[in-house]
C-alpha cells in the first residue's frame, strides 16, 4: 500500500511537471560533479556524470561479457532469479515487449543479472532463456558472484534509491536504461506495463539523440 | 377452479425455482468475485492477467479440457504446488509452481471458481465442501 501511494505520488509529480510533447532528449541521472581543467591556457568547467564501471560476467551461452561488450550499445539492465515466485514473471513478461521491439537492432542489448548465482548456473539460465523464447544476442542473462552482482547493482540502482529511499531496490523490479556513454538515462518499474511502454518510447528518443547516433 | 389451482401452484413453483436459482447464482457470484481478488494477489504474476501464462515457462489457464479433467486435483495443485511434465493446450511444460500453503480451503475454492469460470472456461462453482473433500485425497 505504501508503495502504491509512493508510486502515485511519483506519477503525480511526474505528470505535473511534464509537458505533453515528446521530449527530444532524456535527462542524465546519477551523481555529477563539476571538473575544472585547463585547456589551451584557459580554465573551463565541465560536468562529469557518473558512469557504470567495467565488469565481467558470463552469459547464458557461457560467453564472457564485460563493459566492452556493451560499447556502442544502448542497453537496459535488470535483476532477477529464475525461481522467483513474485515479480520476476511479470518483469520478464514486460521485458519481452522491449525485446520484441528492438531485437533486430544490433546496437541494443538487455542484460538481466541473476541475484541467485548458486541456483542459476549457466545451464539453468540457458534453459530459462529457451523457455522464455529468446535467442541470439539481444538479451543476455548474466551470471557472476553474488558480491560482484550486488556491487554492480549499486551503480545501477543509485538513482532509484534517490527517488525512493525506503525500497529494496534489487528486489523491486526496476529496469535501468543506460546510454552508449554508460550513463543512466532512466529508471522504470518493470512490473508496470505503462512504465514499460514509456521505456520503449524513451529508448526511441535516446536512439535519436545526436551523441548516441554518432557514438561508437 | 381446478385450473386456477394448477396455475397457482405452477406460479409458486416458478417463483421458488427462480429464487432458488438466484441463491445459487448469488453463491457463485460470491465465490467468483472473492476469487478474482485472490487471483490478482496470488496467481496473476505468474499466470497473467488473462490467464495467458508466460511463454514455455508458465502454462496458461485456458485449457478448459485439462481443467475439467483435473477438476478434483486442482485444489491439491494450488495447496501443495505442482511440478513435473504436464501437457496444456498441446504444449509440454516442465516447471514448478510453488505451494500456496497460506491459502485456506475457502480461499482455494474461491480462486478455483474464478479460474475455472474465466479466460473462456465454464466449469461452474467449486465450493468449500468440494475443496475440503479434494484436499483429503492429495498425495
Ligand atoms: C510462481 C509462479 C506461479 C504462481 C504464483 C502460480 N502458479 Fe500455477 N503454475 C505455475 C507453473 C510453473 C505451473 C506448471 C507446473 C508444471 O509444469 O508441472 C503451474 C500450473 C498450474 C495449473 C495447472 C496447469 C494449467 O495451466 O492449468 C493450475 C490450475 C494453476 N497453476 C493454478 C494456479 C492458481 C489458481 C494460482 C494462484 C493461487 C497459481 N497457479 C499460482 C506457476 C505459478
Amino acid at each position: 500500500m505504501k508503495k502504491l501511494i509512493g508510486a502515485l505520488v511519483i506519477i503525480l509529480f511526474y505528470s505535473a511537471c511534464k509537458s505533453n510533447k515528446t521530449p527530444s532528449a532524456l535527462p542524465i541521472l546519477g551523481n555529477r560533479e563539476p571538473v575544472t581543467k585547463t585547456v589551451d591556457g584557459k580554465t573551463i568547467t565541465d560536468t562529469v556524470y557518473s558512469t557504470i564501471p567495467d565488469f565481467k560476467f558470463v552469459n547464458q551461452y557461457a560467453d564472457t561479457i564485460t563493459g566492452k561488450s556493451l560499447d556502442g550499445k544502448i542497453y537496459v539492465a535488470d535483476f532477477f532469479f529464475t525461481t522467483c515466485p513474485s515479480i520476476c514473471p511479470v518483469m520478464h513478461r514486460n521485458m519481452l515487449k522491449v525485446y520484441n521491439e528492438f531485437k533486430t537492432d544490433d546496437n541494443f542489448r538487455i542484460i538481466s543479472h541473476t541475484i541467485d548465482p548458486k541456483y542459476d548456473t549457466v545451464p539453468v539460465l540457458k534453459k530459462y532463456a529457451d523457455k522464455l523464447g529468446i535467442s541470439g544476442n539481444t538479451w543476455w542473462l548474466l551470471h557472476g558472484t553474488k558480491d560482484e552482482t550486488y556491487q554492480i547493482a549499486k551503480n545501477y540502482l543509485v538513482s532509484v534509491q534517490e527517488k525512493n529511499p525506503q525500497g529494496e531496490y534489487i528486489h523491486d523490479g526496476y529496469f535501468i536504461l543506460v546510454d552508449k556513454q554508460k550513463r543512466i538515462r532512466g529508471t522504470y518499474d518493470g512490473t508496470d506495463p505503462a512504465q514499460v511502454t514509456k521505456l520503449i518510447a524513451d529508448i526511441k528518443v535516446l536512439k535519436a539523440e545526436p551523441d548516441q547516433v554518432g557514438a561508437k | 377452479m381446478k385450473l386456477k389451482f394448477i396455475t397457482g401452484i405452477s406460479l409458486l413453483l416458478i417463483v421458488l425455482a427462480a429464487s432458488c436459482q438466484s441463491d445459487e447464482q448469488m453463491e457463485f457470484n460470491r465465490y467468483y468475485s472473492g476469487g478474482s481478488v485472490i487471483y490478482l494477489a496470488h496467481c496473476q504474476n505468474c499466470h497473467g492477467e488473462k490467464g495467458e501464462g508466460l511463454q514455455a515457462l508458465i502454462p496458461p489457464l485456458t485449457d478448459a479440457a485439462y481443467l475439467k479433467n483435473n477438476k478434483t486435483s486442482l485444489a491439491c495443485y494450488v495447496k501443495n504446488g505442482l511440478k513435473g511434465k504436464i501437457t496444456i493446450s498441446s504444449r509440454t511444460f516442465e516447471g514448478e509452481m510453488p505451494a500456496a500453503d497460506d491459502l485456506s480451503p475457502i480461499e482455494i475454492a474461491k480462486v478455483l471458481t474464478f479460474v475455472t469460470n474465466s479466460f473462456g472456461n465454464k466449469t461452474g462453482l467449486i465450493n468449500l465442501q468440494q475443496v475440503q473433500a479434494n484436499l483429503e485425497k492429495c498425495h
